[in-house]
């Protein structure tokens, strides 16, 4: 059951404040992956104190890094139902964990965080991760 | 700013586990709390020896593909239970 929406407001508000569009419905899911081009990320966001309090302030230092994905976009697991599980299945060789990342170029999953990979981790660590593969995946594309 | 909803929990609350037993069993999940009962793992994967893929090759996976839940919630009584290990430090 979703929590209260003005419970998780802030939430959301973490990641629109980065610039990462929210997604919301299944269609607009699927008009944002849906024949994707070039790279992009997307973060299935969480309730959960555990991780997601610190995948978010994460994410956003490394999106201060110069490689970057072109496009960004979230999904709030346990709260937007439809569009999480619609989202879930352009990544679907991996199992659902939220929060999670998962990283496409040209609609391919180049690289995938999971919920244990970030579980315990400070955001400057999962930052670095991330960063790192930010450089791997979409150095040349940058 | 972070947000957390977990106060005053087991170290391990929220936390994926590798749970290895002394039987032929081993659980991968979510801890979430330990009582009388034993320990409370929830979201779980559950692997056993002699079956087609090592233990070993089944944490692999798992930790680059996620674990597939055969178990919305478990509880491993505490004399079953040999070690617990964080999943992400088994080179997730």
């Amino acid at each position: 059951m979703p929590y209260n929406p003005a419970l998780v407001a802030p939430m959301r508000e973490e990641m629109t404040r980065m610039g990462i569009q929210e997604l919301t419905t299944a269609a607009a899911v699927d008009a944002a992956l849906g024949d994707q081009r070039g790279t992009m990320l997307v973060f299935v966001n969480s309730v959960c104190g555990c991780a997601a309090g610190n995948a978010r302030p994460a994410l956003r230092l490394a999106l201060e890094h110069g490689v970057k994905p072109q496009q960004l976009a979230t999904v709030f697991a346990g709260q937007d139902l439809e569009a999480t599980a619609r989202a879930r299945q352009f990544f679907s060789d991996y199992q659902p964990s939220s929060p999670s990342m998962a990283l496409l170029r040209d609609g391919e999953v180049v690289h995938f965080v999971h919920r244990h990979q970030i579980e315990g981790r400070s955001p400057q660590s999962i930052a670095a991760d991330l960063t790192a593969a930010f450089d791997r995946h979409f150095g040349a594309a940058v | 700013m972070s947000h957390v909803f977990h106060p005053g929990h087991h170290a391990l609350h929220g936390i994926t586990v590798v749970l290895e037993t002394h039987g032929a069993e081993t659980f991968l999940g979510r801890f979430d709390s330990e009582d009388e009962g034993g320990v409370h793992l929830l979201d779980v994967g559950v692997h056993e020896q002699g079956g087609g893929v090592s233990k070993e090759e089944y944490i692999r996976r798992s930790a680059k593909f996620g674990i597939r839940v055969d178990r919305k919630h478990l509880v491993v009584p505490k004399d079953a239970v040999a070690q617990i290990m964080p999943l992400g430090e088994l080179g997730g």
